[in-house]
């Protein structure tokens, strides 16, 4: 038979899938990717702004560690994207695509200065705050619902309308500013209940912030032990798994869909109560400040697993204050610690298909046979 | 030898993670000659072929093509060699004809000119003996068509040397009697011709040479008209095995299961279940047999709770008391709760039956994770039970915690069976429990269904190998395009009989 094809080259190397990995070779990788990413950050700084990379990394450690200060404003930081975090992960679980974290988080917010505001000083303290706690969760719930049983009865598309839900609670939250403005004219909140202090977190030991990161400390351990050794827990990994099983064995998909997305939500809603009440005392519609986003990053790379959860957002919420430090005390351009955020989080993300697959380089083969 | 070899493949290699999948493996194919690979499931024969394909890259070997030296990097490569694979899954665009399945990817200098492409199609199809119709649409077509189709897209792209991987396991013997027509025809055409089957018959019957393939390295190579089943068997399993099903005479037959008129429409409104009527007796070994998709998945799933009926009742007498109970309308968790011994082993083991990622105790808490008032999930019990079925029926795997879609199918299918047989079932269906398992487990899980009959319990069991089911039930029904074409005793019943009633459609016209 004529015309065969001419002789092919090669291949240089080809791709394969790893089958499993020691845990301290992936460890290895993530760790090279670290430091290869602070060399090639190294590489930036120097060629764009003539700094000691050394002296800015010292910066941007000294940002999260500097003072005490800083380093409560970091574990405050930390604790709430950590809250978030966690209320995303349920739903991932089940993988249904909840990106409206951001909408529910907004609406718990909503709920929390709904009630300063409205009943702040008619009601006794520890009244107002089981309100407040209520009124927040039942809202955060109600935003993660609506999705939820769409997605159930009618097999809507959840990642759209999640998405969507966000921007109607953000607009939600932009008319209350209005409504709700102080002084008048200046489409503000402000500080809720400045003099009285009605429905302000109290200050535990001293510290503003230590109620905060005691309650998602207790929400990590719950959830984890929901997820692993609750019936629930159980139920959602098998709907998340493969929903063909779950009915097989006779699980009521819909039911399970709808409840773990109203948990989900009420989680968002305690995020919310925490930024509203127990940091900011005021709402903004950037209150939630796009952590409902970053919170599906640290759910992923957790492998959403809680007690990791804490370790991820920490180094995330570290590289973000750092980044800021480096911003300021070098008066550089704020795109600069983006920069190298971006970086680092690329070398991150990257070293996962590394540690997935595995490059084949072809072996020189012998031409004379 | 005179002749050339058309393929050569001298000491290949595929690994993949830690898995061998082959190891140094040799095999030759001449011109004008038909080579049957054999081997059990996992024995690594469809990665060969996918590297001759052009699928997979070899890691180590050497692949020559007339005599010279091959890199197939891809399967467009593997075509500039003039070699087509025909694949297990059909790998067609749904909504178009099959010229522009055909022509689909060819670059033409000209642009495409479907009226010659068409006219060549029937050229071949002529040549080689081929029914089909180059004008109609895929998604019209029965699957022997569809398979149609695919060999002529290798053959329209100029194809010397084919692959076909398992091209019987969807067809009836009548089509697979068509299918071996036109490769006798292609062979004395001259064509090269590589058959992948873990048919013994099919081999015996079709190929000039069989080359054994065991656990990824090749075993041999034998000339068909010198060998037989025993010794075929004896090279793919590694020892002498019996290949004989002990079918006892069915004890106590009571009615367990009666359905009755039942219909079932997809959402689309097409009629899946057409006032399907039959009994499901205890004791005994219901066989059911038909096309693939004939409507067998909906009617398990009915009786299961997982399908909507439209009309008709299911009935199910309680084997204690006696009493009868309906089964229709009611959700899987309630059909338990009534107290029905219900076992279903679904034919998507990994998608349905069990959970890929789980491991195996994990698998079977799925059906006891409800016991117990307290929120929390007792975890013992079932680990005792996963370690009992490993232990039983001898599962394979490094330990309790392997995730199950990490063991190999043989396995998979040990541990879900051991699960549905474990609740002390009285009615167990199994839906294609054999597929893809080497024979070993396939004469294992045929014992156990034996067992279950002789334990009083009403089998129903899906098959699409027509010797298997004729050995191993006790009646046989027949179903075609969601009707019950017939109901015949296995232990009087012929091949060709089963086979005509899974092509009959009364009024309609016959699949061809």
């Amino acid at each position: 038979m004529a015309n065969r094809a001419e002789k092919k080259r090669e291949p240089l190397f080809h791709i394969v899938k790893r089958d499993t990995i020691p845990f301290w070779q992936s460890i290895l990788i993530r760790v090279a990717a670290v430091a290869l990413a602070l060399v090639v950050c190294a590489v930036v700084v120097v060629l764009f702004t003539d700094l000691n990379p050394l002296e800015v990394y010292t910066t941007m450690i000294s940002g999260s560690f500097g003072s005490m200060r800083k380093f409560w404003a970091t574990l405050q930081n930390t604790a709430i994207l950590l809250c978030i975090s966690l209320a995303v992960t349920p739903a991932f679980k089940m993988k249904f695509w909840n990106i409206g974290a951001e909408g529910q988080v907004m609406m718990g917010c909503l709920g929390t200065a709904a009630c300063m505001i409205l009943i702040g000083d008619k009601v006794p303290s520890a009244v107002l705050m089981l309100i407040m706690v209520v009124v927040s969760i039942l809202c955060g719930m109600l935003w993660g619902v609506i999705p939820a049983i769409f997605k159930a009865y009618w097999n809507t598309n959840e990642t759209l309308f999640t998405l969507m839900m966000n921007y109607v609670a953000i607009q939600l939250v932009s008319f209350f500013c209005t409504v709700w403005e102080n002084p008048k004219g200046s489409a503000n909140i402000g500080v809720i209940n400045m003099s009285s202090h009605a429905g302000w977190f109290p200050y535990l030991f001293g510290q503003q912030y230590l109620l905060n990161i005691l309650i998602v400390l207790v929400l990590t351990i719950g959830l984890y032990i929901y997820l692993k050794y609750n019936k629930h827990g159980y139920e959602i990994s098998v709907v998340g798994e493969s929903q063909n099983t779950a009915r097989y064995v006779g699980m009521n998909v819909k039911k399970i869909i709808i409840r773990t997305m109203a948990l989900s939500g009420a989680i968002c809603g305690i995020a919310g109560l925490l930024i509203v009440a127990g940091t900011n005392h005021t709402m903004t519609t950037s209150s939630a400040g796009g952590q409902g986003f970053t919170a599906i990053m640290v759910s992923w790379l957790a492998k959403f697993n809680p007690l990791v959860m804490i370790l991820v957002s920490f180094f995330l919420v570290f590289l973000d204050r750092g980044a800021g430090e480096i911003a300021t005390a070098f008066r550089l351009n704020e795109s600069m610690a983006d920069i190298l955020t971006g970086i680092i989080l690329f070398f991150i993300i990257g070293c996962e298909f590394f540690v997935n697959y595995q490059i084949v380089f072809t072996k020189r083969r012998k031409e004379a046979r | 030898m005179s002749k050339t070899a058309a393929l050569e493949l001298k000491k290949v290699s595929k690994r993949f993670g830690s898995v061998v999948a082959n190891h140094q493996v040799d095999l030759t194919v001449y011109q004008g000659e038909i080579l049957s690979v054999l081997g059990e499931n996992g024995s690594g024969k469809t990665t060969l072929m996918n590297m001759i394909a052009g699928i997979y890259y070899p890691d180590d070997g050497q692949i020559f093509v007339d005599g010279k030296e091959a890199v197939i990097r891809s399967p467009k490569d593997a075509f500039d060699y003039k070699i087509g694979m025909i694949h297990q899954h059909f790998k067609l665009v749904d909504v178009f004809t099959a010229t522009e399945n055909i022509v689909l990817g060819l670059r033409e200098e000209k642009g495409f000119d479907l009226k010659k492409s068409a006219a060549r199609i029937r050229e071949i199809s002529e040549k080689y003996g081929f029914e089909i119709d180059p004008d109609k649409k895929i998604y019209q077509m029965s699957v022997s068509e569809k398979q149609t189709v695919e060999i002529i897209k290798v053959l329209y792209r100029g194809a010397d040397i084919l692959i076909l991987d398992e091209p019987t396991a969807v067809l009836t013997p009548q089509e697979t009697q068509k299918l071996f027509a036109v490769l006798r025809r292609m062979r004395d055409d001259g064509k090269a011709i590589i058959i992948i089957t873990h048919k013994l018959h099919e081999v015996l019957a079709l190929s000039d040479r069989v080359s054994v393939l065991r656990k990824g390295e090749s075993i041999g190579t034998v000339i068909t008209a010198e060998t037989n089943e025993a010794q075929l068997t004896e090279m793919m399993v590694g020892k002498k095995i019996s290949l004989n099903i002990d079918r006892s005479e069915p004890k106590n037959l009571t009615d367990r299961l009666v359905v009755r008129n039942i219909n079932c429409s997809s959402r689309d409104g097409v009629k899946l279940l057409d006032n399907v009527t039959f009994t499901a007796r205890s004791g005994e070994i219901l066989g059911i047999a038909g096309i693939a998709g004939s409507g067998q998945r909906e009617l398990l799933e009915s009786i299961a709770g997982l399908q909507h009926v439209d009309s008709g009742e299911i009935l199910y007498y309680d084997p204690k008391t006696g009493a009868e109970e309906n089964l229709r309308d009611k959700t899987p968790l309630q059909i338990r709760e009534m107290g029905v011994r219900l076992s279903f082993v679904p034919e998507d083991r990994l998608g349905m039956g069990l959970v890929g990622n789980m491991d195996i105790a994990e698998n079977m808490m799925l059906r006891s994770y409800r016991r117990g008032k307290s929120i929390f999930l007792e975890k013992k019990q079932p680990r005792t039970l996963a370690e009992e079925i490993i232990k039983q029926l001898e599962v394979v795997t490094p330990s309790v915690n392997t995730p199950v879609r990490r063991l190999s199918g043989g396995n998979v299918q040990k541990v879900l069976v051991g699960r549905e047989i474990s609740s002390s079932p009285s009615v167990l269906m199994a839906a294609y429990p054999v597929r893809g398992l080497d024979i070993n487990s396939s004469y294992l899980i045929y014992k156990l269904l034996n067992e279950q009959k002789e334990n009083g319990v009403a089998v129903i069991f899906v098959g699409e190998d027509l010797d298997v089911l004729l050995e191993l039930c006790d009646r046989i029904l027949v179903i075609g395009a969601g009707r019950v074409t017939g109901i015949v005793d296995a232990r009087t019943a012929t091949k060709e009989e089963i086979g005509l009633l899974m092509t009959k459609t009364e009024g309609g016209e016959a699949h061809g």
